[in-house]
C-alpha cells in the first residue's frame, strides 16, 4: 500500500474506493462510508489513527470498499481539509473539469 | 483495415465471457481484491484517483467510423461523455463503474474491439505511424506487420507473465513518427540490396525512471522469420530479465547490464534454435491474407493541384494556417493527410467528447474512406482526404472545436493525466499544459516559434514522454507541494535523444515563465531556418541555463 | 494441495523432499543441488526420482540428465514470475523431455490454459480448485494464435486449411 499520509501527522482520516463503482468514500464516526470528506471521522494521534484504519476492515471483508488508507487532514472554520494536493483533488474532482466529480455533486468540497 | 474472421471474434467473445465471470466473482466476494487486481489489470481496468479507469485497445491506432461511434456511445452511456486518447494510441475512460465493465466489453466486441493486454506484464498494444498507407516514402504499410504481431502476442502462453510490461512499435518510413527507439522493441521496415522487405530491430529503449535509447541488434530480419525473431527476444527477456526489483525489470535494464552485443548473441542463438523447428515460420499465404485488408482504398485519379484548395487558402486565413500546420503530404496526387488536433487552446491534451467522436466519425466516413487513426502524440488523423475537400472538412471540424491549427507547434503538447486523475501521479500535468497553451495561444507567434514539442509527465513513470520532449516537464512532489523539473533536447524521432535536466525544479507559479524564457532564449539564438531542437543541438544547454537561473 | 495430472485429479505422489530430510521409500522430488551432489546414490536406489528447479535454474543444467528423471518440477515462487513457462517449453521442445513437467508453487486458475499450452502436464493447485473450475479455465479459449508445446493447431494454419477447402470446393 502506497503511503499517502505523513509521519507525525496530527489528524488523519480514512478513505477508500467503493468496490462496485470505484467512487471515493470516507469512513464516518458512525462506521458508514460517506462520499463527503466533511462527514469523515478524524483521528488524533498515531494510535487513534490506526484504530480508525482497523475499523475499515469489515467493509473490506464484506466487499463494499477497497484499498482503505490513512491520510492527513486539518480542521479549520471551513471544516475538514485534506493536507496534500493529491487528497484535495481526490475529495473534489479533477481541477481541469470542475463540472465533474464531487465538486459538481456535493456542497462542501474544498479547493 | 483489418476485419475479424470467425477465429478472432470467437477469442474476443470468450475473453468477454471470462472477464464477466471474474467481475461477477469479485462483486460476490468469491475473489479477494488481491486476486482480482491481477485479473482486472490484464484487462485494462485500473483503480485511479476518483474511480475506475478502463483502457481500450486501438490496435496500431486504426479505427473505423463505426468503432469510433461505439466509443462515443460508451462514453455517453457508461462514462461522463468523453474519453482520453493516449500515447499508446489507445482510449481511456475515466469514470466507468466496475459493474458496467462486462456490458462495455460486450459493446466493444460487437465492433471488433477489446481491452485485452492494455495493462499487465505482457505484450501491449503495438503502435505505429499514423500516416501508415499514406506516407510518400513508405516501404510498406506498417499495419500489416503490426496486425501479425497483434495476433502472435494475443494470449501468448509463454509471455503473459513477463518481468514487466512490453511495448513494440513499427515504422515503415525513414522518418520515425512512431518513436520506435523508445520502445522495448522498435521495428524499422527496410529494404535490402535484393529489394526484399525485412526488418531492422532495435531493443531496450524505454522511458520511465531510467530512460534509454534502443540499441540496434539486427540490420535485417527477413519477413518470414519476424515472429521467430521476436519470440527469441521475448524468451531471452522472460528468462533473464530481472524480477527482483520492479524498477529494473524492463528489458532496457537487461540490455544495459549485459550490453547490446551480448543481447544480440543470445537472441541470435535462441533465434537459430526456434527457426530450426519451423513452427513460427510465417507463410506467404497469411502475409497476403493480412495484406489484402490494408490494400490502398479506391483513390480517384486527380490532378495534384486543387483550385478549390488554392482559392480557399487565399480567402480564409484561419484555414490557411490550419493547412500549414495540420495538413501533410500524401503519396497520391490530389490527396492530403489531415491531422485533427485534440489540443484546443487551454484544453486537456487528448480529451475528446462523445459528440466530437461522432462528428469525426461522420467526417471520416464521408471524406476519408470510413477510417481514421489515433496518433501517439494524442491527436487524430484522417489519412486520405481529397485536397478539394479540405476546406469542407475544416469547416466541419471547426463546428466541433476540432480545427485548432497547431499540430507540431508549441501548443500541441503531450501530457499524461497526472494528479487530476492518476493514482500514481505526484503532480498535475494537464493544468501546466493548459497554461502553456494559453500563454502561447497567438497563432502568428506559434508559427514564428515553429516546431517545438513540449511533453509533460506527472511522475517519473513518464507516461507523458517528458524525456523525449524538445522541452520536457516532470512533475515532482516535495512534501505535498507540486514542483516541475525541466529537461531540454529530447527527441523521439529517428534522432532519438533523452533530454538533459536544465537545473533545479520550478514551482507551479514559475513554470510557465520558465518555458517562456526558454523559448525567448531560443528565438534570440537561432539561425535562419533552425528549429528549437536544431538550435539546442548546436548551442547546448548553457545559454538556457544562464537565462533561466541568472535572474532567480 | 491437490495434484492434477493430464487433466485428472490424482493422489499426490512424488513428494518434495527438503535437502536436510531423509528420502522416503518410493518416488520423490529433490532439489537441483541435491541431485547434483548425490546423483549416483539417487540413481542406485532404482526408484523413480524427480528434480525441482527454482526460478533462475534453467533446464539446460539438467539437459544431460533428463532420461534419468521421471519428473521435472518447476517452481513458481509467485504467480507473476513467468520464467517457468519458458523452462517448460525448453524442456519439451529443445530437450525433448517426455517425463512429467510439474508446476509447483503459486499457480492460479487463470494460468491453467497457458501452462498446458507450454508443456506442463501436472499442476499442484490449491484445495479450492474443483474439476469444474479446472475444466472452465483450461478450456477458456477455443483457438490459439501461436504454436506452442501442446500441438494445438494455430489459427493461421486453421485459416489456411479453410481456404484450401474453399478452393477445392470451387474447383469441383
Amino acid at each position: 500500500m502506497a503511503q499517502h499520509t505523513r509521519k507525525g501527522a496530527q489528524f488523519q482520516a480514512v478513505t477508500a474506493n467503493r468496490l462496485n463503482d470505484g467512487i471515493v468514500v470516507y469512513l464516518t464516526a458512525g462506521g458508514r462510508w460517506s462520499e463527503s470528506l466533511q462527514e469523515a471521522a478524524v483521528a488524533e494521534g498515531k494510535e487513534a489513527a490506526e484504530a480508525l484504519l482497523a475499523r475499515a476492515e469489515p467493509a473490506v471483508a464484506d466487499n463494499s470498499i477497497v484499498e482503505p488508507y490513512l491520510f492527513e487532514v486539518a480542521r479549520d472554520e471551513g471544516g475538514i481539509r485534506a493536507a496534500s494536493v493529491r487528497e484535495v483533488i481526490r475529495q473534489a474532482g479533477p481541477t481541469v473539469r470542475l463540472d465533474l466529480g464531487k465538486q459538481a455533486e456535493l456542497p462542501d468540497v474544498h479547493r | 483495415m483489418y476485419r475479424y474472421d470467425e477465429f478472432d471474434q470467437q477469442l474476443v467473445n470468450e475473453r468477454v465471457k471470462q472477464f464477466s465471470g471474474q467481475v461477477a466473482r469479485r462483486l460476490s466476494g468469491e475473489l479477494t481484491e488481491d486476486e482480482f487486481k491481477q485479473l482486472r489489470l490484464m484487462n485494462g481496468v485500473y483503480l485511479q484517483l476518483h474511480a475506475y479507469m478502463l483502457r481500450i485497445a486501438v490496435p496500431y491506432g486504426t479505427l473505423s467510423s463505426k468503432q469510433l461511434r461505439m466509443l462515443a456511445h460508451i462514453g455517453r452511456k457508461y462514462d461522463r461523455g468523453y474519453g482520453h486518447f493516449t500515447t499508446r494510441q489507445n482510449l481511456q475512460f475515466n469514470w466507468p463503474a466496475l459493474k458496467d465493465v462486462p456490458d462495455i466489453l460486450r459493446d466493444l466486441a460487437s465492433v471488433e474491439m477489446h481491452c485485452i493486454q492494455t495493462s499487465g506484464n505482457c505484450i501491449r498494444n503495438v503502435t505505429t505511424d499514423q500516416y501508415a498507407g499514406a506516407a510518400r516514402d513508405e516501404l510498406e504499410d506498417p499495419r500489416i506487420v503490426s496486425e501479425i504481431i497483434r495476433q502472435w502476442s494475443t494470449f501468448h502462453p509463454e509471455f503473459s507473465f513477463l518481468p514487466r510490461k512490453f511495448k513494440i512499435a513499427v515504422s515503415g518510413t525513414p522518418d520515425d513518427r512512431a518513436a520506435i527507439r523508445v520502445h522495448d522493441i522498435g521495428i524499422q521496415i527496410v529494404e535490402n540490396d535484393r529489394k526484399e522487405i525485412g526488418y531492422e530491430i532495435f531493443v531496450g529503449g524505454g522511458l520511465g525512471r531510467t530512460p534509454m535509447v534502443g540499441k540496434k541488434i539486427s540490420d535485417f530480419v527477413p519477413k518470414e522469420d519476424l515472429l521467430a525473431y521476436l519470440e527469441a527476444i521475448l524468451r531471452v527477456y522472460n528468462m533473464y530479465g530481472r524480477r527482483d526489483n520492479i524498477y529494473k525489470a524492463r528489458i532496457k535494464i537487461l540490455v544495459h547490464e549485459i550490453g547490446a552485443d551480448e543481447m544480440r548473441r543470445q537472441v541470435e542463438a535462441e533465434f537459430a534454435e526456434i527457426r530450426k523447428t519451423g513452427a513460427l515460420h510465417l507463410p506467404q499465404e497469411e502475409i497476403s491474407r493480412i495484406e489484402a485488408y490494408f490494400r490502398a482504398p479506391a483513390y480517384e485519379t486527380l490532378p495534384d493541384e486543387s483550385t478549390e484548395l488554392n482559392k480557399a487558402v487565399l480567402a480564409d486565413p484561419g484555414f490557411a494556417n490550419w493547412v500549414k500546420s495540420n495538413v501533410a503530404a500524401h503519396k497520391m496526387p490530389g490527396y492530403a493527410i489531415v491531422n485533427i488536433s485534440l489540443k484546443p487552446i487551454g484544453g486537456t491534451p487528448g480529451d475528446c467528447s462523445s459528440d466530437q467522436m461522432d462528428a469525426v466519425a461522420d467526417i471520416a466516413e464521408k471524406f476519408s474512406f470510413d477510417e481514421l487513426r489515433v496518433t501517439h502524440e494524442q491527436n487524430l488523423t484522417l489519412a486520405h482526404v481529397r485536397k478539394k475537400d479540405l476546406h469542407t472538412v475544416y469547416e466541419a471540424l471547426k463546428a466541433h472545436d476540432l480545427a485548432t491549427a497547431n499540430v507540431g507547434l508549441i501548443t500541441d503538447q503531450i501530457a499524461c493525466p497526472g494528479l487530476d486523475y492518476c493514482a500514481l501521479a505526484n503532480a498535475r500535468s494537464i493544468p501546466i499544459a493548459q497554461r502553456i497553451s494559453e500563454r502561447f495561444a497567438d497563432i502568428e507567434r506559434q508559427h514564428d516559434i515553429g516546431e517545438l514539442k513540449i511533453n509533460t509527465s506527472g511522475c517519473i513513470n513518464a507516461c507523458g514522454h517528458h524525456h523525449v520532449g524538445h522541452i520536457g516537464i516532470l512533475g515532482v512532489d516535495k512534501k505535498g507541494v507540486e514542483y516541475y523539473q525541466v529537461t531540454l533536447g529530447g527527441a523521439a524521432d529517428e534522432k532519438t535523444a533523452v533530454g538533459d535536466i536544465v537545473g533545479p525544479a520550478f514551482t507551479e507559479e514559475q513554470i510557465v515563465d520558465a518555458i517562456e524564457t526558454i523559448v525567448t532564449t531560443y528565438l534570440g539564438t537561432r539561425k535562419q531556418g533552425e528549429r528549437f531542437i536544431d538550435t539546442y543541438r548546436r548551442v547546448g544547454i548553457d545559454p538556457f541555463k544562464e537565462s533561466l537561473y541568472a535572474t532567480h | 494441495m491437490q495434484l492434477i495430472r493430464n487433466g485428472a485429479f490424482v493422489e499426490p505422489d512424488f513428494p518434495s523432499v527438503a535437502d536436510d530430510e531423509a528420502l522416503p521409500e518410493g518416488p520423490a522430488i529433490v532439489s537441483l543441488e541435491r541431485w547434483q551432489a548425490e546423483r549416483e546414490a539417487l540413481r542406485a536406489r532404482n526408484t523413480p526420482i524427480g528434480v525441482r528447479l527454482k526460478s533462475g535454474q534453467e533446464p539446460s543444467v539438467i539437459a544431460d540428465d533428463l532420461d534419468m528423471l521421471a519428473v521435472v518440477a518447476l517452481e513458481l515462487p509467485i504467480f507473476r514470475n513467468g520464467r517457468a513457462y519458458s523452462y517448460a517449453r525448453l524442456l519439451r521442445e529443445r530437450y525433448g523431455y517426455k517425463g512429467e513437467v510439474r508446476a509447483v508453487g503459486n499457480v492460479l486458475r487463470d494460468q491453467f490454459h497457458f501452462m498446458i499450452r507450454c508443456g506442463f502436464d501436472a499442476l499442484e493447485v490449491a484445495d479450492n480448485i474443483t474439476p469444474e473450475i479446472w475444466a472452465e479455465n483450461v478450456g477458456v479459449f477455443s483457438y490459439s494464435y501461436q504454436p506452442a508445446t501442446d500441438g494445438r493447431e494455430p489459427v493461421l494454419s486453421l485459416r489456411q486449411r479453410l481456404a484450401q477447402r474453399a478452393a477445392a470446393r470451387e474447383a469441383v
